[in-house]
């Protein structure tokens, strides 16, 4: 690693301020950011740990029905306290990589990095969440741009999610069986207004909506529905561990599992 | 430099520490408590899972100054207080859950912190929980059942070796 300081301030208006530095950059779990920057892919001098700010951790319910969560909450913490509230949620957090990064690892950090094979952005895409930083509100539609790339500004930070629930959802991955990263991961939740699809780690555009299977699940919500349907490879990530066509394919069939077994 | 200050094995310690000084460094490099291993230094193989305020975190994987003020437990502090091995550590010695050794810290802190979430892990929990757990020998049957033992319970439906 190239040297470089570190901060750790205990409230969003000093790590806002922190971040404004020159070459600073926020350090959440670090559960990807260490392993780059051990890789000298990353030459911050200053990395700001917002692991110290209390205020932006913590899952609940909110007034109008959604669920809250920090955007420095663990995915242990998540897996644990929204299990109650949003079951498919819950289920996604607790097979994020393994049980002392999912200690680490915080929901801010991985929807800030948006890696393409991340699980949590199929989720808050799916879920229609909208994310909250120091300075304003982002709908998930509007937040994804592409792999890596999210509506973030420098120096901006994701301060909390607010996830509307589901009456029922799945995420349904196919793990890459050296990384545990999605493959191909498919999250579904249906909603009394009808039913999203979000697909991780098989774009070369980052997570995407499957809309023609969202229209054709609305209507009838069951595997059935989904017969014959299949997606582009085009765009489709293709590497070692699998071509485009076969991640197209595994898409269709990770959300027929998603869609049997969502509840 | 900077000072951080935590609590490690139950005794407060103070450094002065660079940015980049990762946990693991801190602890085997400073303190001197080289039981907790580096086993691949790209937090995939677990051999330097320590505690951190109760939770088990991968210690390359987290920089020195990220636990100010928190409480870690090293494999060091895993035996009995005369001494002795503690019942997983014992529980690994009998059933011969290690060949080289060199996963076995990670296992051991693992194992722990498994148990004290579910203290009658079935089997495929237990897998599920060492995903993170790297064992180069492959000496994964003995270390579950090393597990179940620690827990109190048999292993008659324990997959054939």
């Amino acid at each position: 690693m190239y040297a470089f300081d570190i901060e750790r301030p205990t409230s969003i208006a000093d790590a806002v301020a922190a971040l404004a530095k020159e070459d600073a950059q926020a350090l959440a779990g670090g559960q990807t950011l260490i392993p780059t920057l051990k890789q000298r892919l990353a030459m911050p001098s200053v990395l700001v740990s917002l692991s110290g700010i209390a205020e932006i951790r913590g899952v609940c319910k909110d007034d109008a029905g959604l669920l809250c969560i920090g955007g420095g909450t663990t995915h242990g913490t998540v897996a644990k306290e929204a299990v109650a509230h949003y079951p498919g949620l819950a289920e996604l957090a607790a097979h994020i990589g393994d049980p002392a990064v999912r200690n680490r690892g915080t929901i801010g950090g991985s929807l800030a990095n948006n890696d393409p094979s991340a699980c949590y952005p199929a989720a808050a895409l799916a879920s229609g969440a909208t994310i909250l930083t120091n300075t304003r509100e982002i709908a998930a539609d509007d937040y994804f741009q592409g792999m890596f790339t999210t509506a973030l500004e420098e120096g901006e930070i994701v301060t909390e999610v607010k996830f509307p629930i589901p009456q029922s959802s799945c995420y349904m991955k196919f793990e890459q069986p050296a990384s545990r990263f999605a493959l191909v991961g498919v999250f579904v939740a249906k909603f009394a207004d009808g039913v999203k699809v979000a697909v991780t780690g098989a774009s070369n555009n980052g997570v995407f909506r499957w809309s023609e299977a969202e229209a054709a699940l609305s209507s009838d919500f069951s595997a059935s529905a989904l017969e014959g349907m299949s997606l582009s490879a085009d765009d489709m990530i293709a590497d070692m561990h699998g071509t485009a066509a076969y991640r197209a394919h595994l898409v269709a069939v990770m959300t027929r599992r998603a869609v049997s077994a969502a509840k | 430099m900077a000072k951080v200050a935590m609590t490690v094995n139950g005794k407060s310690v103070s450094r002065e520490v660079e940015g980049r000084t990762l946990l693991v460094q801190f602890l085997r490099d400073d303190l001197r408590l080289t039981g907790t291993h580096v086993g691949c230094d790209t937090s995939q193989c677990g051999a330097c899972v320590v505690h951190v305020n109760g939770e088990a975190v991968k210690a390359c994987t987290m920089f020195a100054l990220e636990a100010e003020g928190a409480e870690v437990t090293t494999i060091e502090a895993m035996a009995n207080e005369d001494g002795s091995l503690n019942v997983v550590q014992q529980a690994f010695q009998d059933y011969h859950g290690l060949q080289c050794g060199f996963c076995t810290p990670g296992m051991v802190m693992s194992a722990t912190s498994l148990l004290k979430d579910n203290p009658k892990p079935t089997e495929q929990e237990i897998r599920d929980y060492l995903e993170g757990n790297i064992c180069r020998c492959t000496g994964y049957h003995n270390i579950i059942k090393a597990i179940m033992a620690a827990s109190g319970q048999d292993m008659p439906s324990m997959a054939a070796e």
